[in-house]
């Protein structure tokens, strides 16, 4: 008993920061459990959002996720910044800096970006295309539950057993066993692979999706760049994700069952984890920015009135970027003594990449010219975006050139680089996606005037905190230390950067108040295209009903909504509307993500019975979903034509 | 790639009828694609470990071809008949469809049986996986297959019981089809496997 | 609105002020990667200017495009309103082949260099020195002199050193920037880095791979001598310090950090067997 609490409560768990969360995730829970109590809300609860196989639903949940990931991961980003804010600093001891760093990188990638990207696609991409829904509307409620549990199971590792410690990397052979003996590792593993299944599952859903359900007259050529984007994120996913789950199932293995893969000893090889990381690590770059490019691509057409520019070269820039994204991958690791023709191979094909970026860039400027820009909180993600990502992409290109990245590699130059393309390029491009399709989601458009005050302090936030890191690289500063001396020039920028690092903190705070507060004061979208649009999506009432189209469109060119603006033709027939099919709402991959996190939680203390259980859990589930078919629902054509009055677009 | 979908329906195999079943093959075809990617990983993990023995057995101590030859051709032949009931399904023959997958569910779990014997066998003189970064690396790819024959063998099971349940209605032809697809794709996987582990390290 | 052009307008004088201060503030000695006191280094540094030149002009000529097209294309800009203007074969080819010149640019430096870099220069006497990273500690031998030192390294001011690297821990890097770039310390490999002092002096290195919680404090420093001096140190040493004894070597093996050590000479095998004069061509997954 006491082994037990010892092994769930170690010391690393009960510091007073983590009791001091542990105490408010209790007062939250309790609070929103009386508030569902009071209210009458648990089934409502249930019935509406647990288990809705709604794609636009789905999405929001994933978007609320989303923004806790950016929570946490932003307050560990704080505390980072606040033990190096000055030299000797003692505010946080070196395994819990560890820790929070590893838990920072973690989540910033898989369960705040990839959350992100998956709520813009379920919300925006079968609007965009024209479709009635996803291909496998309960494949996509699998692959959300399947994430949000394993959300859950990575978070737990702060409450009960201790976080992971070894980087969100995670380089064998510092995760072997007898270096890393706590079970925050196992967390890591487990939580990191149930998620990657669902995401595996969503890149097949959205290829089939966007490849077969595509609006009649839409071709290939004439979706909307974001579907594009897409489609492209979705086939690098299924190509790469595995090589993640490789790597994590071996490491997994040398952990929990005695293999000898990236051990020391027994002729194990750690540098292998290192090359299967990064075959799936470099895609995954581009997995998390190419949607954050057809972002862009949507937001700035539309906020300049006018088509977008190079729409071949743009779509095949972004293929020739997927393509040689999986050919890149060793420059992560130039240190490490491939030689000199390897080295010399992949520097010249990870500058290639710089081509189609490029081309990218121009073609966003020119899109703006001779177009009206309007400066909405939108556009001024976009705006920003620009300068801020040409910079990145240019360190980048420095750090390409190998005998540079001799120098730079693992120093506050890498830091600041990956920093400067993942928050400038992703992060901008996802609050872009935010402004741009909330009314979408919820029928009202976010505060604009707030809005800007969250864009100017989370932009000069970031540069203040990014800029002297470069600086800092230069200063021979490496990555995750935890503390410093005096007397290395080191002091003044890190305490610049961890100014800037509160700044972008207000400017989050200010975008969830802003959030907050448009929710309370709506500024409604009556017209279900607030922004004057091109595509599909704004042809609909706001928030999306949820049969998406009244009537599936007839597409004819690119950027259809607009052609049928230009032409008139906005207005939907009474007598077209018919009575539509949706699949029925299902309990079932709700049921399923429990299972895997019991499985999970199971596996991570080698509680093997509670993990077979966890698992037979899930063999019995999809037994149950190959037996009991769900069924339809099918909206009488009445109930459609009454929502589709609100717009005013019907006519006899 | 996938039956470029004809105009009349009544033309087209039974699994492609519905809309929705379509696009669950297609899906599939996805992720065999996936799957095909994590099988190249431990491939290509596994030629980096070959040589990597420890004290451990080298891959020529370790393997002995006779029961791997037998385990090739109950796979094999569970293929083929896996085949013929596909054939029979095409034909609307229940009773002979249920008589192949049977078949095919028993050479399978056949395989398994064998594979689970070999792996014994291996560890009982040889020791366990601990050993080495080769003996790990041969388990995890060889029993990674195994690992995928027997969730088949369990799912073709459930689906003779739902063959018998409901019949054979398009969906239920949509999942013995992806099923066979699955089945034909782990033969594939195990010609490499016996291909570049078992004749390659018996021969080199 | 003017309340807020003023505000802005004070902001950038801010970031103005702000950056000037930053860049000046340590543009001596502190910029280490800037001030090589190596062949090496200054190599890399080289590189490091032309590519850093080269995404200057890059970066300005985005940037001035960018600012003009918005400028000009704002609301109330009153840049012509041309909304059917989506391509033009002759500007997209132009374009495409701004970023493709840039590239080649900096493809054959960077290819050169990189073999260049890979070998050690022909023809001249080299000190070999053997180091494993340790949990938290670098240690050295020196296979031709058999001495060998904790946390610190002497070398000759002049003279190319063959920097052999492992680890008997976790992985770490291996960097003493104002020498040259940095190399991984891993167990079961070893990698030869070859760096160089042109001058004297003392240089800071560390690892910049996280390897546990020792890892902020894997300092050492690399003491450039006159050769002569070099080997009157190796001398004494031989003759002074004690032996590090397989005991001594296990008891460097626990997770700890340590101070400065010296010792006269260490077991065999303590370091994995390497041929001297061997080819500076790692070739991937070759251990040695």
């Amino acid at each position: 008993m006491t082994h037990l609490l010892a092994q769930l409560f170690p010391p690393s768990v009960l510091r007073p920061m983590e009791l001091g969360a542990d105490a408010s995730i209790v007062i939250a829970t309790v609070a929103i459990a009386a508030f569902l109590t009071r209210k009458r809300r648990w089934g409502w609860l249930w019935r509406e959002w647990l288990t809705t196989v709604d794609h636009k639903k789905i999405g929001i949940m994933y978007l609320i996720a989303a923004m806790l990931g950016l929570f946490r991961g932003g307050v560990d980003a704080l505390l980072l910044r606040t033990q190096l804010a000055v030299p000797q600093n003692t505010f946080l001891g070196a395994e819990h800096y560890n820790e929070i760093f590893t838990t920072h990188g973690t989540i910033m990638v898989f369960f705040m970006a990839m959350p992100f990207i998956f709520a813009l696609f379920n919300i925006a991409i079968p609007l965009m295309i024209g479709a009635r829904d996803v291909a496998f509307p309960r494949l996509n409620a699998i692959s959300f539950w399947l994430f949000a549990f394993a959300f859950l199971l990575f978070n737990m590792s702060f409450v009960v057993g201790g976080s992971p410690n070894a980087g969100w990397t995670a380089y064998a052979p510092l995760t072997e066993l007898r270096f890393n003996p706590s079970v925050g590792e196992n967390y890591y593993l487990l939580a990191l692979q149930i998620s990657g299944i669902g995401t595996i599952a969503t890149g097949i859903n959205f290829l089939v999706t966007i490849l077969r359900l595509r609006a009649p007259g839409m071709t290939l050529m004439r979706m909307p760049l974001f579907a594009w984007s897409a489609l492209i994120t979705s086939s690098l996913i299924i190509f790469a994700f595995p090589a993640l789950t490789v790597a994590l199932a071996l490491t997994m293995l040398d952990r929990l069952f005695g293999s000898s893969f990236f051990t020391i000893g027994h002729a194990g090889m750690p540098m292998m984890y290192v090359n299967l990381f990064w075959i799936w690590g470099h895609p995954e770059v581009y997995i998390l920015v190419l949607p954050a490019f057809g972002i862009f691509s949507e937001v700035v057409a539309t906020f300049s009135g006018k088509a977008l520019f190079g729409y071949p070269a743009m779509v095949g820039s972004m293929i020739a970027i997927s393509l040689l994204s999986y050919g890149v991958w060793v420059h992560h690791f130039f240190t490490m003594g491939a030689g000199a023709a390897v080295n010399a191979f992949f520097g010249i094909s990870t500058m290639l990449i710089a081509i189609p970026t490029g081309v990218k860039v121009f073609n966003w400027i020119f899109t703006m010219w001779g177009g009206r820009v309007r400066t909405t909180c939108a556009m001024l993600w976009q705006l920003a975006f620009i300068p801020t990502f040409v910079i990145g992409g240019a360190t980048g290109v420095m750090l390409a050139v190998v005998p540079g990245d001799y120098q730079f590699h693992n120093s506050y130059f890498l830091v600041a680089h990956f920093h400067n393309v993942l928050i400038g390029g992703v992060v901008f491009g996802l609050f872009s996606g935010l402004y741009y399709w909330w009314p979408k989601m919820f029928g009202y458009t976010l505060n604009e005037r707030q809005g800007k005050w969250a864009f100017w302090f989370f932009l000069i936030g970031f540069w203040v905190t990014f800029f002297p890191q470069y600086l800092l690289g230069l200063e021979g500063m490496t990555r995750r230390i935890y503390i410093y001396p005096h007397g290395l020039g080191w002091s003044l920028p890190n305490l610049v950067s961890t100014g800037g690092a509160y700044a972008m903190g207000v400017g989050f705070v200010i975008l969830v108040y802003s959030i907050a507060y448009s929710a309370r004061h709506k500024d409604l979208d009556l017209t279900g295209d607030p922004w004057d649009g091109r595509t599909l999506e704004w042809s609909m009432p706001s928030p999306a009903p949820e049969y998406n189209f009244a009537v599936l469109p007839k597409v004819s060119t690119r950027d259809a909504w607009w052609t049928m603006k230009q032409a008139g033709r906005t207005s939907i027939r009474l007598g077209e509307i018919e009575p539509i099919t949706l699949p029925k709402n299902t309990g079932m991959p709700f049921l399923l993500g429990l299972s895997f996190f019991v499985a999970g939680l199971g596996a991570v203390f080698s509680w093997w019975p509670v993990a077979l259980a966890g698992l037979g859990g899930v063999l019995a589930l999809l037994v149950w979903g190959w037996f009991v078919e769900t069924g339809d629902h099918v909206i009488p054509a009445h109930e459609v034509r009454r929502s589709e009055t609100l717009p005013g677009r019907l006519e006899a | 790639m996938i039956g470029q979908v004809q105009t009349d329906a009544r033309e087209r195999p039974l699994e492609f009828r519905d809309r929705r079943d379509n696009l669950a093959i297609l899906g599939f075809w996805f992720f065999l694609g996936s799957d095909v990617v994590l099988f190249s990983c431990l491939f290509a993990v596994y030629a980096v470990f070959q040589g990597r023995v420890a004290a451990g057995p080298t891959p020529r101590q370790l393997i002995s071809l006779g029961p791997v030859l037998v385990e090739t051709v109950a796979l094999l032949t569970s293929s083929f008949t896996c085949g013929l009931a596909i054939a029979a399904m095409r034909r609307g023959r229940t009773g002979p469809l249920a008589a192949w997958l049977g078949v095919t569910m028993l050479l399978g779990a056949g395989f398994v049986g064998m594979e689970i014997h070999e792996f014994a066998t291996d560890v009982r003189l040889f020791g366990t996986w601990h050993q080495s970064g080769f003996l790990s690396a041969f388990f995890t790819l060889v029993g990674t297959h195994g690992g995928h024959v027997s969730f088949g063998v369990l799912w073709g099971a459930a689906l003779l019981v739902l063959l018998w349940r409901q019949g054979l209605t398009p969906r239920v032809a949509r999942r013995l089809y992806t099923f066979s697809l699955y089945w034909h794709f782990l033969d594939i996987v195990w010609v490499f496997i016996f291909t570049v582990v078992y004749l390659a390290g018996k021969i080199t | 609105m003017p309340v807020c052009r003023a505000l802005c307008k004070r902001l950038v004088r801010w970031i103005v002020v702000g950056v000037a201060g930053l860049v000046t503030a340590g543009c001596g000695s502190h910029y280490v990667v800037l001030h090589p006191a190596g062949p090496v280094a200054a190599e890399e540094l080289h590189l490091i200017e032309m590519a850093g030149v080269a995404m200057g002009v890059v970066i300005l000529f985005v940037l001035v495009l960018y600012a003009v097209t918005v400028l000009r294309f704002r609301e109330r800009g009153g840049g012509p309103y041309l909304p059917q203007w989506n391509g033009s074969r002759r500007l997209e080819v132009g374009l495409f082949a701004v970023p493709l010149i840039i590239v080649a640019f900096l493809a054959v430096p960077t290819v050169t260099q990189t073999f260049a870099l890979d070998r050690l220069p022909p023809g001249r006497h080299h000190l070999v020195i053997d180091v494993t990273s340790l949990d938290y500690k670098w240690l050295f031998f020196y296979p031709r002199q058999r001495i060998a030192t904790v946390n610190y390294v002497d070398i000759p001011a002049g003279t190319p050193v063959l920097f052999e690297l492992t680890a008997d821990s976790p992985m770490n890097t291996f960097w003493v920037p104002q020498l040259g770039g940095m190399e991984y310390a891993m167990p079961g490999r070893v990698l030869p880095l070859y760096l160089e002092a042109g001058r004297t002096g003392v240089f800071t290195g560390r690892s910049a791979n996280f390897s546990g919680v020792g890892f902020a404090h894997m300092v050492f420093t690399v003491d450039a001598v006159p050769t002569a001096r070099f080997d009157r140190w190796a001398g004494s040493v031989r003759r002074r310090a004690p032996p590090l004894t397989r005991a001594g070597y296990r008891g460097l093996l626990a997770a700890s950090e340590a101070p400065r050590e010296t010792f006269s000479g260490y077991p065999s095998g303590a370091f994995p067997q390497s041929s001297h004069g061997f080819t500076l061509q790692g070739g991937m997954y070759v251990s040695r």
